[in-house]
């Protein structure tokens, strides 16, 4: 019964970042390690412009599917060692071909690296054994020197030999917590949650914020954006999730603004406090999931007239992104099926049958000049509520002794 | 107090009554209600369900909570057959299969539904190979009891999953109401699409159940209402049993790491001993599951055992608890070519992890005064 031993790790971009370089290794180490946190025996280790993570007898399966979810990796392998002899070497990268391949007419190459001089067999005879041993032990096998489905790598060295052959692709991107912090305005909805996957992508870290109008908007709608932001600290880690209270803005805003402007006027709101919050913690930039054109709020007039509220940079991922594509995403990372379910968030209670798609930007400030714009904004950020959001399925401690 | 009959159900863990009582208590509002107290309801019951699924190394998605085997064993065939029916109508089971699976087969008999009942050899076992040959093109559905609730005899589920991974269209349900805890088996690696459990057989409480279904399959519901389990159940959720039958699970699947070795020794045990009474033939086969055995003493009617025993505070049964009411000899073991006389004499041992060798002890030193008083009384 064969193993593997531990993980080789590529990275993506950071490999060209010059003087960065360190930095993000180690930021990438460090978000390994709090990835794999799970796994108490696993160790991490760099050298060489890799990273390898010694399994040390945890399931490989699982520790993949976990680093599949870290950015900044570009792919991996498991790798099995093998004692220093011409069978186990042949049975080690048998063992590899077959769990690389599953089935069905597929092709591979073999290469042997020898650096262990002391070996008795040269690496050209070596690629002839083991590639036979391959073949002969599977079928609808062959040999394609350029464009093999799978590479079997058998690294022979001083203590042992090392053998891959799976290479599984990772999401790629840069590692979280090396391109500053964001602020994510998070609806609840199925967009805003694929943004700030994307924004994660690009290695910023996260603080979410969520407007929320009790009683016009209920628990489960924040309990829903807690569930969202839980499956984001998969992908980023601990995330801060700040619940402004938004009804007493939204009041105002209904009494003195004319209804076709009451969209356009909340969310100059929703940006001004965002840009507020972002001020404190320290962020350089928010994040929306925006979509050009998708719905009144999202024209370039909208923007526009929305946007002018502030000069900190909005970076909107799914600009350019049709509803479906940003579904697939949503899908593949967990966050569709939560954000389907169906509670009023604040976007949608107050609002007239009919917005303003093409909203003028005066207009609008006029019509904000009669509110003390200042205030409400303090007062609201004043009121917030901030939660600190881990990872893991303890969603009520007071749940774990009834279990 | 010996009691030996854990197939017809178990003695509830203290900390599992406990749990249920503080739910009741303190979780007491409807998931579905959209105020704080429904939402803290809600979470418990996804937090349950999560739980379930990782002990069942399963998806949350996959578990639904059910009233307990029989519902779930009905959910599983009725509501498959008739989500089913356009694409076939033929439906392969066993003999062995516990009565809520039988009559549920025999109900879909009279709805129109071919039925393969599949005769398991002397050993209770039917074969991968007979579920084979039995497949045909209008087959939809193969429903297997993984272990038997009578004789303890365990089916090939693993290498039936196998053979019907080569006919993806074909749902393949397992009633694992007995074999859960005790006898180790992988949903997933069996590419099982449903499985049934019951909690008060792992020492939970009645009315609470389990039915795993393979994500992206469609299940026509017995109850018309709400959306509740997806709309596959409708009715309020049973938080307190479902929190119970979660806490139960998880106790039970810590013991078992240990002791199922165990308990295999302690049956084996009785097996040997029992054995030696003049008169007793072994029904269960030798590779059975570690906790249920199964012997006649001939011509000795069993209720008359049973209840001599029970005089002195031991307690086992005749066959399975749902059918040990009409005196006839048991459906199962006559289905396997046993003699009226062997299958109407049946004694069902049933052993939990918490049975002792000091219980088994008393247990055979009683059950052989019993046999030789009654040897003088009874005419043989």
């Amino acid at each position: 019964m064969m193993n593997y031993e531990h993980i080789l790790i590529r990275y993506a971009e950071l490999s060209l970042k010059g003087k960065n370089r360190k930095f993000f290794e180690q930021k990438l180490q460090s978000n390994i390690r709090e990835a794999l946190k799970p796994f108490p025996a696993v160790k991490t280790s760099k050298s060489f412009g890799r990273m390898f993570v010694q399994l040390n007898g945890e399931d490989e399966e699982k520790v993949s599917d976990r680093l599949k979810n870290v950015f900044g990796i570009h792919s991996f392998s498991p790798a099995v060692k093998v004692p220093l002899e011409k069978e186990a070497i042949c049975e080690g990268a048998l063992w590899a071909a077959k769990d690389a391949l599953p089935e069905g007419n597929r092709t591979f190459k073999v290469s042997v690296r020898r650096t262990n001089k002391d070996f008795p067999i040269g690496s050209q005879e070596m690629n002839q054994i083991v590639g036979g041993h391959v073949l002969r032990n599977m079928n609808h096998l062959s040999v394609d020197l350029h464009h093999p489905d799978v590479h079997l790598k058998v690294e022979i060295r001083q203590e042992a030999a090392y053998i891959t052959c799976k290479v599984i692709k990772a999401s790629g991107g840069l590692p979280v917590g090396t391109s500053g912090k964001v602020m994510l305005m998070l609806s609840g909805g199925i967009d805003s949650p694929v943004a700030g996957y994307l924004a994660l992508k690009r290695g910023v870290t996260i603080e979410a914020v969520h407007f929320h109008s009790p009683p016009f908007t209920n628990e489960r709608a924040k309990q829903k954006v807690e569930d969202l932001v839980k499956v984001l600290t998969k992908f980023g880690g601990n995330m801060n999730l700040h619940i402004v209270p938004f009804t007493d803005v939204q009041t105002a805003i209904h009494k003195q603004v004319p209804d076709n402007y009451e969209m356009t006027v909340m969310r100059r709101f929703m940006l001004r406090i965002t840009e507020k919050l972002a001020e404190i913690n320290q962020a350089k930039g928010i994040v929306n999931g925006e979509s050009l054109g998708q719905v009144a709020s999202q024209t370039l007039e909208s923007m526009y007239a929305i946007n002018e509220v502030t000069s900190i940079p909005v970076l909107r991922p799914l600009i350019t992104m049709d509803k479906l594509e940003v579904i697939d995403v949503a899908r593949a990372i967990g966050t569709y099926d939560i954000s389907i379910l169906p509670y009023e968030d604040c976007c949608t209670i107050f609002l007239p049958s009919e917005s303003k798609t093409k909203p003028n930007h005066l207009k609008a400030q006029r019509y904000e000049s009669f509110l003390d714009i200042e205030k409400m904004v303090d007062q609201t950020v004043e009121r917030m509520e901030t939660m600190k959001i881990h990872e893991g399925i303890d969603e009520n401690k007071g749940f774990e002794k009834l279990f | 107090m010996v009691y030996f009959d854990n197939s017809a159900t178990t003695i509830p863990y203290p900390e599992v009554i406990d749990t249920f009582s503080t739910v009741a208590r303190s979780y007491f509002a409807n998931p579905s209600s959209l105020h704080p107290l429904g939402k803290e309801a809600e979470q418990l019951l996804n937090h349950a369900r999560k739980k379930v699924a990782s002990i069942l190394a399963v998806e949350a998605k996959e578990i639904f909570f059910t009233s307990g085997g029989t519902e779930g064993n009905n959910l599983a065939i009725k509501g498959t057959a008739r989500q089913l029916q356009k694409r076939g109508k033929h439906i392969i089971t066993t003999s062995l299969e516990h009565s809520s699976t039988h009559d549920a087969m025999a109900e879909l008999e009279n709805d129109g539904f071919s039925i393969t009942y599949l005769t398991p050899d002397m050993n209770g076992q039917v074969s991968a190979e007979q579920i084979e040959n039995a497949i045909t093109s209008e087959t939809i559905l193969v429903s297997m009891i993984h272990v038997s609730n009578e004789l303890g005899s365990k089916q090939p589920v693993e290498e039936t999953g196998a053979i019907l991974r080569k006919y993806p269209k074909i749902v393949f349900h397992v009633d694992h109401v007995q074999g859960i805890t005790k006898v180790p088996l992988s949903i997933k690696d069996a590419s099982i699409d449903l499985c049934t459990i019951s909690a008060h057989k792992f020492h939970g409480l009645k009315g609470n159940g389990v039915l795993y279904v393979r994500q992206g399959l469609k299940l026509s519901p017995l109850f018309s209402g709400g959306q509740q389990e997806k709309g596959f159940r409708p009715g309020t959720e049973n938080l307190a049993g479902i929190v119970s039958l979660t806490k139960a699970l998880r106790m039970a699947f810590d013991k078992a790491d240990d002791k199922i070795a165990s308990l295999k020794d302690l049956s084996t045990w009785i097996e040997r001993e029992v054995s030696e009474i003049d008169g007793v033939v072994m029904n269960s086969p030798l590779n059975r599951a570690p906790h249920i055995l199964n012997f006649s003493i001939l011509h000795m009617k069993p209720e008359v055992i049973v209840q001599a025993l029970a005089e002195r505070d031991i307690y086992v049964s005749t066959k399975s608890a749902c059918s040990s009411k009409n005196f006839e000899p048991s459906r199962v073991l006559s289905s396997l070519g046993f003699s009226e006389t062997r299958a109407s004499s049946a004694i069902r041992v049933s052993l939990s992890f918490d049975n002792t060798k000091d219980e088994a002890i008393y247990f055979v030193k009683t059950l052989k005064d019993i046999v030789s008083t009654m040897k003088k009384v009874v005419k043989v």
